[in-house]
């Protein structure tokens, strides 16, 4: 800003009252400061700041690689391997949604192209059993080949036509594996078993702590190729063009080629978390391709940040542990990460103490209080057993109303829980803390009677209503860097 | 240059989209010739109920694009809710085996529960998840609208687990139909359906081209600020929007239930993208062109499952939303270009 020289004779305007409050043009100190606002972070996030950065990836590669000396073979495959996989499938899709802010809902049927790739390149159907140093290279490039011709018949529709362009491509995969089987090509619904161990320059991997620290390898070796790709003339594009589409265009971006060059690159890595797929779980299936699988890769990079490469892995650890955590054979971690991560969300979303004592307390006695009284009522209202206890048992027993037969009583209460939900939100200030305590005690009763029976839809249920509620409390997920707007 | 502009620009823009249509056609001649005019007529039939169905759910599509600029992914499902709140009401009423209350009136609940039903959940997808999120990039709404198609899905696996539900129109409605010569024949509840759906097709073009709400959704649609200086409700507009198209959703799903019979949780998928490309096909934001292209997609759908293969028809769809992408993406009857974001 230049300053004018003052013309005594101009007439004085009376500033606007909230002149002080306004931003003002030209006037960018509050976006200069940004970074600033940044480091004013909880206390543990600045002391790992000071950490220098190698010191903090050598500590973090440390912890990594002694996992497989602290579970065991079952728990490695499911909560390290899977971990890792998922990241390799997060730093995909984080090409495509994050850097270049497409949204790809076709993305799982190129990890399943890159898995039948592998498959049928390497295993006894058509005997063919490459090595890996020859098969994962062309499977990757025919995936991201197949991306390319993809992206390049919908250049025209970038944009919301794409994604149900690409929605509507991976059910057509699906199809296509399901039915090639007169021809024999995928094995149909039955899908190619057994396929080849990976097999690098003779090298066989056999034991799942081999796979997992290939995994982690692959997973380092991509995130150290995006780190750098992101800081090239190419990656530097990308974010321009997410930011600003039109801007980036008359900045002379060539727009379209990018778009579609980031889609094929995307493809290309979930080409090759799908080759290691095929090989690890030794035979693969239409099944595994589906979309309950592209919820939760969506989950991973929204939860994590898109944009970040740190923030989409953390994302993977942990949509990958929950989801793991609550599968059928395990109701009782399924219960604690449950209540964990309700009793988080209350103490990360209500803010001045006595409200969240509030409801905390408030949410504790209704509970007894409903439960006594249901008891004296009717004596079959609280006689059902727990399921699966644990050590939570003797508390929810007497807490939670679990009926000797909850019918549909359950059920009218889950439509009622996603109702009172959406009524919730047009409540504010403490009317919303009160209403928020029957709320809560009828979420853990529509759990205790309901979603522990079945936790393989609770998760996706879950995974979906995370994804509305990211958006609209936390866009940028967790590591990601909010937006400035610049005014 | 000079060679092609002797030839009118229409005739070469129409050309891809001409010779492929005939050789599809001439392709049906020769099947037609094999397996007969009856089959073709019954064949045909199955696709133009089906196309009414995607017709109204690609209405509902169209409408909500034409007014958010949003592709709501949850639309389908909001189908699928109609279809069981339809079941639920048929159910609870006695069943389709002995109803307790007259048949037609209980024809008549199941849309009105139904309609209501999935018009008020529409209206609540869109208050929770799309408007708090109107200013934000164009991506999230997006993202919230796919947590919402996944969270009806699995809330309905929940609900009513993964069995087929079956309306069981047989035994409701009985087997009448009308014959046309010795081997066609067409069953009342097609033809209730067909004319129930072209019943509310009219309704809607009322509603939009003649009522004061039409106005002023076609105002919002066109120029939402602008509409919102004029002193229209923008917010509520957007919600009787979202009401209208989501109850015609809910009264395919109830239509479907009644000629195809069987309904489960993730019938809304595919039906969603089917509808979307029957909106496409006849032009995104274009009420005639939805109708049309729903006949379409209905058409083909059934064509490809008669003549060719049953498990590829779901392919056959997804060339035909390529095709038009690629060759007309405005559609058949759509004349705004596609807003490339």
């Amino acid at each position: 800003m230049t300053d004018v020289p003052n013309n005594p004779d101009e007439p004085k305007v009376p500033a606007p009252p909230d002149s002080g409050d306004r931003p003002q043009v030209g006037v960018d100190e509050w976006v200069a400061s940004v970074e600033g606002r940044r480091a004013d972070r909880s206390l543990a996030l600045r002391a790992y700041g000071r950490v220098p950065a190698p010191a903090q990836l050598i500590v973090v590669v440390a912890a990594v690689c002694a996992l497989p000396f602290l579970l065991n073979s079952g728990d490695l495959f499911v909560y390290g391997l899977f971990t890792l996989l998922y990241a390799l499938l997060g730093l995909g899709l984080n090409v495509v949604v994050g850097f270049a802010g497409l949204l790809d809902l076709g993305y799982v049927a190129f990890y399943g192209i890159g898995a039948y790739g592998y498959a049928l390149l390497a295993s006894p159907k058509y005997d063919l059993h490459w090595q890996a140093e020859l098969a994962i290279p062309v499977v990757m490039v025919g995936t991201a080949l197949i991306g390319l011709i993809l992206g390049f018949t919908s250049r025209r529709l970038l944009g919301d036509y794409l994604a149900i362009v690409t929605l509507f491509f991976g059910q057509a995969f699906v199809v296509f594996v399901n039915n090639a089987n007169p021809h024999n090509i995928t094995g149909g619904a039955n899908g190619i078993a057994p396929t080849d161990p990976l097999s690098i320059f003779g090298y066989k991997l056999t034991t799942t702590r081999q796979y997992y620290y290939f995994l982690v390898i692959a997973v380092l070796v991509v995130m150290a190729g995006l780190w750098s790709l992101l800081r090239s003339r190419t990656g530097r594009a990308w974010q321009a063009l997410r930011e600003d589409p039109l801007a980036a265009e008359m900045m002379g971006t060539p727009v379209n080629r990018l778009k579609i060059v980031a889609f094929a690159f995307g493809a290309g890595i979930a080409g090759l978390a799908g080759a290691i797929f095929a090989a690890v779980s030794t035979g693969i299936a239409p099944g595994a391709f589906d979309t309950s699988v592209l919820i939760t890769i969506y989950a991973i990079v929204i939860l994590g940040g898109t944009g970040s490469l740190v923030g989409v892995v953390l994302g993977a650890v942990v949509i990958n542990v929950t989801y793991e955590a609550l599968s059928p054979s395990t109701p009782s971690t399924g219960r604690w990460i449950f209540y964990l991560a309700l009793v988080i969300a209350i103490l990360a979303r209500i803010r001045p103490w006595p409200k969240l004592a509030v409801v905390v307390g408030g949410t504790a006695a209704f509970g007894f209080a409903v439960h006594a009284i249901a008891g004296a009522v009717s004596s079959s209202a609280t006689a059902g057993p727990v399921t699966e206890g644990g050590s939570l048992t003797g508390f929810i027993k007497h807490w939670v109303i679990i009926p000797e037969h909850p019918g549909s009583a359950a059920k009218y209460a889950y439509v009622g829980l996603v109702v009172a939900v959406v009524a919730l939100t047009r409540l504010s200030g403490w009317s919303r803390a009160i209403a928020l305590i029957p709320v809560l005690y009828l979420t853990a009763f529509v759990w205790e009677n309901l979603m522990i029976e079945q936790p393989a839809v609770a998760r996706l249920i879950i995974f979906g209503a995370l994804l509305i509620a990211i958006m609209q409390v936390r866009p940028q997920g967790l590591l990601g860097t909010s937006r400035v707007e610049i005014v | 240059m000079r060679e092609n502009q002797r030839v009118p620009e229409s005739v070469r823009r129409a050309l891809p989209g001409g010779l492929a249509t005939s050789a599809a056609l001439a392709l049906l001649g020769f099947e037609i010739a094999d397996k007969g005019w009856a089959f073709f007529f019954q064949i045909t039939l199955n696709g133009v109920t089906l196309g009414a169905v995607y017709a109204l759910i690609a209405l509902g599509y169209t409408m909500i694009y034409g007014i958010l600029k949003l592709l709501n992914f949850a639309h389908g499902d909001v189908y699928m809710v109609g279809a069981f709140i339809g079941y639920g009401v048929l159910s609870s009423l006695g069943g389709p085996l002995n109803p307790s209350v007259p048949v037609w009136l209980l024809i008549v609940l199941m849309f009105g529960a139904g309609m209501l039903g999935s018009g008020l959940l529409g209206v609540a997808i869109e208050r929770f998840a799309y408007r708090p999120l109107r200013a934000a990039p164009r991506i999230a709404p997006l993202i919230s609208a796919l947590g919402v198609s996944f969270f009806l899905q699995n809330s309905a696996l929940l609900l009513f687990g993964a069995s087929y539900r079956s309306y069981d129109p047989f035994s409701l409605l009985g087997f009448g139909g009308a014959h046309f010569g010795s081997s066609v024949f067409i069953s009342w509840i097609r033809i209730g359906v067909v004319i129930g759906a072209i019943a509310l097709m009219l309704a809607l073009i009322f509603l939009v081209g003649r009522t004061q709400i039409g106005k002023a959704m076609r105002a919002v649609s066109f120029d939402r600020e602008a509409a919102a200086m004029m002193g229209i409700d923008v917010d509520r507009v957007i919600a009787a929007t979202f009401f209208i198209g989501s109850a015609l959703a809910g009264a395919a799903g109830v239509m479907f239930g009644l000629v195809f019979s069987q309904i489960f949780h993730f019938m809304g998928f595919l039906a969603g993208l089917k509808g979307f490309t029957a909106a496409v096909v006849g032009g995104i934001g274009s009420i005639p062109g939805a109708m049309l292209g729903g006949l379409i997609v209905g058409l083909v759908e059934q064509y490809a499952q008669g003549y060719l293969n049953g498990n590829w028809s779901d392919l056959f769809v997804f060339a035909i939303l390529i095709v038009f992408m690629l060759v007309r993406p405005n559609g058949l009857l759509g004349t705004r270009a596609i807003n490339k974001v």
